[in-house]
């Protein structure tokens, strides 16, 4: 542990019943991060969110805040915050009775707390609502509210579990703006459970991908996407191309010898075992004439092709039937014929792919 | 009414459902208003035409002290019974809210089921009960037993309230620092408010309305409806029309009061976004 670690797991277990929801986590939170735990439902991200919270106790295993172990804490007693994905807002009270709660339930005084609260209230943009009550407010402006009610302590670190989900898409890319950069000013640690890839990998600096109550992935955004470390997480990511054989020798080098043919590695991998590799569908490029050079090319047909916004992700699909994705600028596809059935070739430079695990 | 509607609607069927709706409650009702205006009649008797309009019935109830010591007895009875078993059923409902255990179910239909037994069986198995500890024949016999049928009522209020809450509220409250204790007092009571206040309404209007266990069990402190019997085997005389109406109006302004608080805009669920 490092002097800058907020929150260690050490070998921490969750079981309800027979039911193991997160097995053996073991990872640590720095001081001042953004970090995020993507995953889809069920895959403990909640849980692991929930006994940090002190809401749930781990079966197994030590959970640390700042050096001092906190599984016996009960979570009045702790000053983890958290902002729930209903909100949980106490409908019998207005916006500013919301926001001093916390306040007013570790003893702090009348005067006082309106201070602290008025603070809040600015700095999140809702002081004119002070007086309304939560049924009067927007979405948007009940969120402003749940993270001024967290806030108000001035803890070291705030849990959001999927706070944005309610909200609609123009409005949730607006609030990933206000959190990140809140979380920037304050240096409040922050923990962001989350299903949605995009609001991990914008606001986050870390992200923790969790599949069946293990880590499978602990990176920057960049690191993950560029390169996913189990077949799982390039899948869940869903950017990737993943081709599986079984590496041999080719001369100096290695091959992957693919159900789509022999295609050249870049290294990494030792021969006579089986292999995945994934390529970025950014850097998954297509042509009419095979391509020149020591790259790997498949021939494909286009099967589909879809927008969005500045870019268009063609789907082709090779004699095997396997589905290949590639993500271009309009611009670059211009040049090339796209209607159903064309055939064409994909193709990748040895270098772009990466190896991962299975899993 | 928007177009739309109008258009899809045949109009014969909406005058046949007024027209039932108008008879159905012209039958529940004439009996009570008959009361009601019998009360005011000066002639002994109830029969038409009416005689002249007269407070002498209202006058005799008012200065029979009999009939005041049944008021008595039925407010104190009524506002005792109406807290006990709001305390009561606000812990049974809070209880199944909050708490899995093992006999949930068993423990749930037992604390919901003394209203479905018959009240004369309840009644007398009452008043078995309480003259073998002691305790029958008096104000506080008629409470108990009025708390064993009220109760119920008022948990189910109460559950219904507890149903409509944020499973994420009180979790949050201590989250933000509040302790079981504190949640209670902060969260979950001001949340229930507007049912607690029903059920304390109702309970009590259950209890003043209610009979057959009080005839049992009351002995010398009887109770206005217990009261009412006595007139009526004695003879029938307008003042039970007199009482009928005091009592009528009593209950139903705190029946009224209740579903106020129940539908009103307090006890609304903030619907979500």
């Amino acid at each position: 542990m490092t002097r800058d670690t907020l929150v260690s797991f050490e070998g921490v277990v969750k079981r309800f019943g027979a039911f193991v929801a997160v097995q053996k986590l073991d990872f640590e939170i720095k001081k001042g991060e953004f970090l995020a735990i993507m995953g889809s439902s069920g895959c403990g991200k909640t849980t692991t969110l929930r006994m940090l919270a002190g809401l749930e106790a781990p079966t197994e295993g030590v959970i640390r805040l700042a050096g001092k172990p906190i599984n016996d804490l009960p979570t009045w007693c702790r000053d983890t915050p958290m902002v729930w994905q209903s909100l949980a807002l106490f409908p019998f009270l207005n916006v500013r009775e919301n926001v001093e709660f916390a306040l007013k339930m570790r003893g702090v005084g009348k005067a006082e707390r309106r201070r602290r609260a008025e603070h809040w209230l600015e700095r999140m943009q809702i002081a004119e609502f002070a007086e309304r009550n939560i049924s009067q407010l927007s979405g948007g402006q009940r969120q402003r509210v749940a993270l001024a009610r967290s806030l108000v302590v001035e803890p070291e670190i705030l849990l959001l579990d999927e706070p944005l989900s309610a909200l609609d898409a123009a409005l949730k890319v607006r609030m990933q703006s206000v959190l990140k950069n809140l979380q920037r000013e304050t240096g409040i640690t922050f923990v962001y459970v989350t299903h949605s890839q995009s609001e991990a990998f914008s606001m986050a600096d870390r992200v923790v991908i969790m599949s069946r109550g293990k880590i499978e992935q602990i990176g920057t955004p960049q690191e993950i996407y560029r390169t996913p470390r189990t077949r799982f997480v390039a899948d869940f990511l869903g950017s990737s191309n993943l081709f599986t054989g079984t590496v041999r020798k080719a001369g100096a080098g290695l091959e992957l010898d693919s159900p789509v043919g022999r295609l050249r590695l870049a290294g990494g991998a030792e021969a006579g075992t089986s292999a995945t590799i994934t390529v970025l569908d950014t850097k998954t490029h297509l042509s009419v004439a095979p391509p020149a050079g020591n790259v790997n090319a498949v021939p494909v047909r286009v099967i589909g092709e879809e927008f969005v916004g500045a870019t268009a992700t063609v789907y082709l699909e090779t004699a095997q039937g396997q589905e290949i994705r590639v993500q271009k600028g309009h611009d670059e596809l211009a040049d090339l014929p796209l209607g159903i059935g064309q055939p064409l070739f994909a193709w990748w430079m040895p270098e772009d792919a990466h190896l991962v695990a299975e899993g | 009414m928007s177009g739309a509607a109008d258009l899809n609607r045949n109009r014969a069927v909406d005058w046949a459902l007024m027209v039932y709706i108008l008879l159905a409650y012209a039958f529940v009702f004439a009996p009570i208003a008959a009361s009601f205006v019998f009360s005011f009649n000066s002639d002994r008797f109830p029969s038409l035409p009416l005689g002249e309009f007269s407070l002498e019935w209202y006058r005799a109830v008012a200065n029979d002290p009999l009939v005041w010591q049944g008021a008595r007895n039925t407010l104190l009875v009524g506002v005792a019974v109406g807290v006990i078993s709001t305390v009561l059923g606000f812990g049974a409902a809070y209880t199944d809210y909050r708490y899995r255990f093992a006999g949930k179910q068993v423990y749930l239909a037992l604390a919901l089921l003394p209203p479905t037994i018959p009240v004369v069986i309840l009644g007398l198995a009452m008043l078995a009960y309480l003259s073998r500890i002691n305790l029958s024949g008096n104000a506080l016999s008629v409470i108990i037993s009025h708390v064993v049928v009220c109760a119920p009522f008022a948990m189910a209020i109460i559950r219904l309230r507890l149903s409509q809450m944020d499973p994420a509220l009180e979790p949050a409250a201590w989250n933000l620092g509040a302790s079981e204790w504190a949640a209670m007092r902060h969260v979950i009571i001001p949340f229930c408010a507007p049912a607690i206040l029903g059920a304390l309404f109702i309970t009590m209007a259950v209890s003043f309305d209610e009979f057959a266990v009080a005839w049992f069990v009351s002995g010398l402190n009887e109770t206005l409806p217990v009261k009412v019997l006595g007139f009526l085997q004695g003879q029938v005389s307008p003042r039970i029309n007199a009482i009928g109406t005091f009592v009528f109006i009593l209950s139903m302004k705190l029946v009224i009061l209740a579903q106020l608080l129940l539908s009103g805009r307090s006890a609304r669920v903030p619907e979500k976004e």
